[in-house]
Parts: structure tokens; C-alpha cells; sequence
């Protein structure tokens, strides 16, 4: 029971970040229809800032969590103008191509700036837990990335739905023509939109590094990966379906990794993903469009 | 003679002046090869460079003619490198004639890159767009991790093969003193015969063509591309949609098998995760940036694409960094719609074409 236990709560613990990651997979896809590949690098680019930080300027935690999200913000923000902009028009694939580009060019220059050998992350949570929890298996790490996942996931469903740049962003990912005409910009929904993705990927970047301290320029090629598949289980675009989707994935991996093998556990979680997707075609929470003829 | 030719079709000619120039490029190469003009390294890149054009065109069968984005594509060249090696390995006392158990274990690799085809295909064309996409990465992912815990024998009284959850190692098969071991779970294989040839790698590039090309000027073909240009259109006209997207989606599984089968015996050991996620990225960046559904570009692209970044490692860490950003300014600069005004207006015969056409 201890161990289900364990297994549950180190399963939740990863896939909140899974979440994160996956939010902004979603939000990017929903608005701007690509397949964003590079967004996993952009997590490792986050880890690498905020360790910098902490190690080289000696930052208090919080700071170096911040100074990450602002860098990722700006690299979201130039990667979106310099690469993804000029393709707004362009086939879906010539912009998958490019993103894949994009990923290769950080991860080999993560590699040229900080070497490839693994950096060890000292994690960014300093709180001591009570005996009763520690015993069940519950660390600082995986409280605290729930309950930033949470907040993270509370705070964006009432900016999508509430503020007026939410209901810009939902405008342009039903119908671009349309908000435009409307007077939308829509350029710039776009762009907000890749910040606040990758000020997300910052924030998973770091908690993914505070739970598995390895640092390396390939950390964030899987989690993206991994999080691209959460977001697709929860049904691309929904917001809801990616943290559902996320938690799910996470919990599935790490019950795969206790209960039947750790070298099959990432087969087993796409095997499910599989699955959930001949029964639901749109995941578990996206909307099936019928075809008009 | 001469007017003959003219008179041909435009697609004939293509598909002509494509297999003029792969052979032309064979007899060159093989013959700079023979007469020892060529370094080690540029050798030792030629079974390769055949492997992935074989690789880039079956991908743009999917790809490119059928339409449907595919994302796994060296999940199926990972069954057949794998299968191919088994059936190389244990027949290497019974057919002694090495071209033979080349051609074999080229076949065979084919044959179980064609099965995984259809186990795969039935339930993923059931999906469209990125939802398929995302199925075949998954799938591709599944099959690097399931041939992870593939531990594989041969001795006098056949093959042993068992999944491997646990700790076992090879010696849990059992095998008497005959035996070898062929895959040793996440080692891979290794001790293989290296049977691959530069003519082999070009006999495979002529069939490659011969079947896809074939195909995608018959009645099949054609159906298949009606299927891409308008899924509901193509249906009401009777087109039966997934035995055409079948047939399709295996013929590109079981190439890119037969290509696994000869890169997997080009090499003295192999590990399953040399076939991950980057490896079907790779082979798609030569699909696009040959042009989807253009053959001979598939061909050049990869040839191009591999050479590239080999040659440049002189410039060591830098080589990958160069390699992402031409990516990138390739994409940006085919899609610019100033620099297509720009060629439109230097190439005035080619856009009469294009507004005739």
C-alpha cells in the first residue's frame, strides 16, 4: 500500500509538470495550429538559466526563478518572430520543419555554452516537511510543482476566460479572418501567446531539474515529447484536457515504472495514449469536429 | 529518336532522367571506389547514403503522395535492421553465399517491416492530422523500447527468443555450445557479419524507384493522390480509403525495412536507439526539403543532407549549430513569397508552365 502510495504520488508529482509543459504545448497549438517542437529545449534553456543563477551570481531561489521565466519569455518571444512569423502563411509542415530547426540550434548551443557534460541542479525548494507526510513518500519538490501546477492551471483558465487578451486569444484560434476583422491584433495574440508558453516552460523547466537533478542540452527533449503526448491524451487545445491529460500520463508512467518494468515504462504510456485515441479520435476532452460537406 | 523522347509525357521524362542520374551516380562512384580515389570515410558513407534514399522516398510515399504526416518512420527501419540481422546471423551456416543471405535478410527485414505496417496502419489511418502524427511517434517510440528487452539466440536447435521484463541476460535462453547471441537486450546486437555493399545499397535505390515510381503512375497511384487531394471527394467517386491508404503506408514500411535490413548489416554492431525519434525527424527534414512528393528531390536531399553535416566535422561542435540554422533559413527562403516573385520573374518559362498547368 506504501508503495501504490509512493508510486501515486511521485506519478502526480511529474505529471503536474508534464501539465505545465503541456499548457503550453496546448495554448501555442490551439492559437497558432503548429506542432511547436522546439518548446521542450525552451524548458531545458530554463533549467540552465535559473542554475546559472543559483550557482554562478548566487541568486536567492525565487530570483533565479524569475530571471528564468523573463529569459525564456524573450527567447519565446524572438524565437516566434525570427522563425515562425515569416511562416504564418506557409504549410504546416514547412513550420514543423522549422521548429524542429529551431530545437536543434538550442540544444547544440546549449551544448556550446555550457558543455555537455551534466550539470547537477541543487533544487530550488528549501521547506522542511512534517515527519507524517515524508513518511508516505510526499517530498518538498513534488508538493511544491502540484501546487504551482495548480495555481498555474487556476490562474490561466481565468485568464483565457476572463481578461480581454484571453478572449483575443480565443478568438484568433477559432477563426483568425474573424478577429481580425474585428480589429484583434492578431500578431501580437500570437506572440503574447509564445511568451506566456514559454514563461511556463521556464517555471516546468525548473521543477523538472528540483525533482531529477540532471541538467544536460537533451533534458528537455523527452519531457517535450512526452508533454506534446499528454497534451494530445487531454485533447489538443483544451486547457483543461492538457492538465488532466498531463496528470494522467504522469501517474500512468510511474505506476508502469513501480508495478511492470522502468525500460518499458515510456512504451506503456504511449501504448495508452494509443488506445484512448481509438476510442476518443480528439482525446478525452477535445472536440470532435464532424467534416461539413 | 530525339523527338521521340520529346514527345513522351512530362512525368515519364522526370521519372526517366531520375533513374538515368542515381545509375549514372552509381557507375562514378563505383568507379572511384574501385580505382581507390576514395578516402575511407567518403566509402564508408555510400551504404548509408543508399539507405536513407531509400529511407527519404518511401517516407514521401507517406508523406508527400499519400499526405498523411508520419512521424515514426525509423521504427519501421528499426524492425527491419533487427530482423534482418536475426535472419543474417542465423543463416550464416546454411547459406554460405554471402549476396544470397544479403538479398534474404533484406527480404526479410521487408517482410516484418511490412507486418509491423499493417498492425500499425490499421488502427492509426483510422486518425487524421496531427492526431496521427502523434501516433506513429508513439509508435516508433514503442518499438525502440520494446526491442530494448528483446533478448535473441541461434544455435543447432533454432532460435531462442525471449522478452526480456526483468534481469535476465543472455545466458536465461539456454543455448548449447553452438550458440551466439545476436541481441543482448539494450546492448543491441553485435559481432555482425558486415554484408552491406555499395552495388547491394544501389540494387535496393533501383527497386526502391522502380516500385514507388510504378506505383505512383498507376491507377493506384492516382487513387492514393485523390485520397490526399480531397479525402470526401475521393470517397464519392468510390475510392475505398483505406485499402488504398493501406496499401500505401505498407509499401513505405516495408522499404524503409528493406533499407533498415541493409544499414543494420553495413555495421559490426547495432543498439536500438540508434533508430529513435531524430533518426524519423532526419529522414522527414529530406522528404521536405526535397519537396513533398518529388522523388529525385527525396534523393538529392538525402544524398546532400547526409553528406553535409559529415563533411563539415572539421568544425566539430559547430557543424550541428550550422546544420539547424540552414535549416531554418531553407525554410524561411522557400516560403518567402518576395524571393518566389523574385525566381517567378528569372524563370519566366517555368511560371507559364505552372499557369498552364
Amino acid at each position: 500500500m506504501t508503495f501504490f502510495l509512493s508510486c501515486l504520488i511521485s506519478g502526480i508529482s511529474l505529471g503536474s509538470v508534464y501539465a505545465i509543459i503541456a499548457l503550453g504545448y496546448t495554448m501555442v497549438y490551439g492559437i497558432a495550429k503548429m506542432l511547436n517542437f522546439a518548446h521542450g529545449d525552451v524548458i531545458m534553456v530554463g533549467g540552465y538559466v535559473c542554475y546559472c543563477a543559483l550557482n554562478y551570481l548566487g541568486l536567492p531561489s525565487l530570483v533565479s526563478v524569475l530571471l528564468a521565466m523573463a529569459a525564456c519569455t524573450a527567447l519565446g518571444i524572438l524565437i516566434e518572430g525570427l522563425a515562425y512569423k515569416p511562416l504564418r502563411q506557409a504549410g504546416s509542415l514547412a513550420v514543423l520543419i522549422t521548429a524542429i530547426g529551431v530545437s536543434y540550434f538550442l540544444q547544440n548551443a546549449a551544448q556550446l555554452i555550457w558543455g555537455a557534460t551534466p550539470k547537477t541542479f541543487t533544487s530550488v525548494v528549501h521547506i522542511e516537511l512534517p515527519q507524517t507526510l515524508t513518511n508516505v513518500g510526499v517530498s518538498s519538490e513534488a508538493l511544491v510543482t502540484v501546487l504551482v501546477c495548480v495555481v498555474i492551471m487556476v490562474g490561466l483558465t481565468l485568464f483565457i476566460n476572463k481578461s480581454k487578451l484571453g478572449k483575443a486569444m480565443r478568438a484568433c484560434s477559432e477563426d483568425k479572418g474573424a478577429a481580425q476583422l474585428m480589429g484583434i491584433n492578431v500578431n501580437r495574440t500570437i506572440s503574447v501567446t509564445f511568451a506566456i508558453g514559454s514563461a511556463l516552460a521556464a517555471v516546468a523547466g525548473v521543477l523538472l531539474c528540483s525533482s531529477f537533478p540532471i541538467l544536460q542540452p537533451t533534458t528537455g527533449s523527452m519531457p517535450g515529447i512526452k508533454a506534446f503526448t499528454a497534451a494530445v491524451f487531454g485533447g489538443i487545445g483544451s486547457i483543461p484536457g492538457a492538465f488532466l491529460g498531463g496528470i494522467l500520463l504522469g501517474i500512468i508512467e510511474s505506476l508502469a515504472k513501480g508495478y511492470i518494468s522502468t525500460d518499458l515504462a515510456n512504451a506503456i504510456v504511449f501504448a495508452v495514449l494509443i488506445v484512448v485515441l481509438l476510442v476518443r479520435p480528439a482525446g478525452l476532452l477535445g472536440k470532435y469536429v464532424p467534416e461539413k460537406v | 529518336m530525339l523527338r521521340k523522347f520529346k514527345s513522351l509525357k512530362k512525368t515519364a521524362r522526370t521519372d526517366f532522367f531520375t533513374y538515368l542520374g542515381v545509375v549514372v551516380a552509381f557507375i562514378v562512384m563505383f568507379a572511384l571506389q574501385q580505382a581507390g580515389a576514395l578516402s575511407s570515410s567518403v566509402s564508408s558513407w555510400l551504404v548509408p547514403i543508399c539507405c536513407f534514399i531509400v529511407m527519404a522516398v518511401s517516407l514521401n510515399l507517406t508523406v508527400g503522395i499519400l499526405g498523411e504526416l508520419s512521424l515514426g518512420h525509423a521504427g519501421f527501419m528499426s524492425v527491419g535492421a533487427f530482423s534482418g540481422v536475426i535472419a543474417a546471423m542465423s543463416l550464416s551456416e546454411a547459406i554460405p553465399f554471402a549476396p544470397l543471405r544479403l538479398a534474404l535478410a533484406i527480404l526479410v527485414g521487408a517482410l516484418f517491416a511490412a507486418l509491423t505496417g499493417v498492425v500499425v496502419g490499421v488502427p492509426v489511418l483510422r486518425l487524421r492530422g496531427d492526431y496521427l502524427a502523434i501516433v506513429t511517434l508513439a509508435f516508433g517510440q514503442i518499438i525502440k523500447d520494446l526491442i530494448n528487452c528483446l533478448l535473441v539466440g541461434y544455435d543447432s536447435n533454432g532460435l531462442h527468443i525471449i522478452f526480456n521484463l526483468s534481469k535476465l541476460t543472455i545466458e536465461d535462453l539456454h543455448m548449447d555450445e553452438t550458440g551466439i547471441a545476436i541481441i543482448k537486450g539494450a546492448q543491441g546486437a553485435t559481432g555482425i557479419e558486415k554484408l552491406a555493399t555499395f552495388p547491394a545499397g544501389f540494387i535496393l535505390v533501383m527497386l526502391t524507384l522502380v516500385i514507388v515510381l510504378n506505383m505512383v503512375r498507376s491507377r493506384t497511384g492516382r487513387a492514393v493522390m485523390a485520397i490526399r487531394d480531397n479525402r470526401i471527394a475521393a470517397e464519392s467517386v468510390g475510392i475505398n480509403i483505406t485499402k488504398y491508404k493501406l496499401i500505401a503506408f505498407i509499401t513505405s514500411a516495408a522499404l524503409a525495412g528493406a533499407a533498415g535490413a541493409l544499414y543494420g548489416l553495413n555495421y559490426g554492431s547495432l543498439v536500438s536507439s540508434r533508430f529513435d525519434f531524430n533518426t524519423s525527424i532526419l529522414v522527414l527534414v529530406y522528404v521536405v526539403l526535397g519537396g513533398l512528393g518529388n522523388i529525385w528531390g527525396s534523393i538529392v536531399a538525402a544524398t546532400v543532407l547526409y553528406v553535409l553535416p559529415e563533411a563539415l566535422r572539421e568544425f566539430q561542435d559547430y557543424r550541428m549549430l550550422a546544420y539547424a540554422v540552414v535549416l531554418i533559413l531553407v525554410m524561411l527562403a522557400t516560403n518567402n513569397d518576395r524571393l518566389k516573385a523574385l525566381l517567378g520573374r528569372l524563370l519566366p518559362r517555368r511560371k507559364e508552365e505552372k499557369d498552364r498547368g
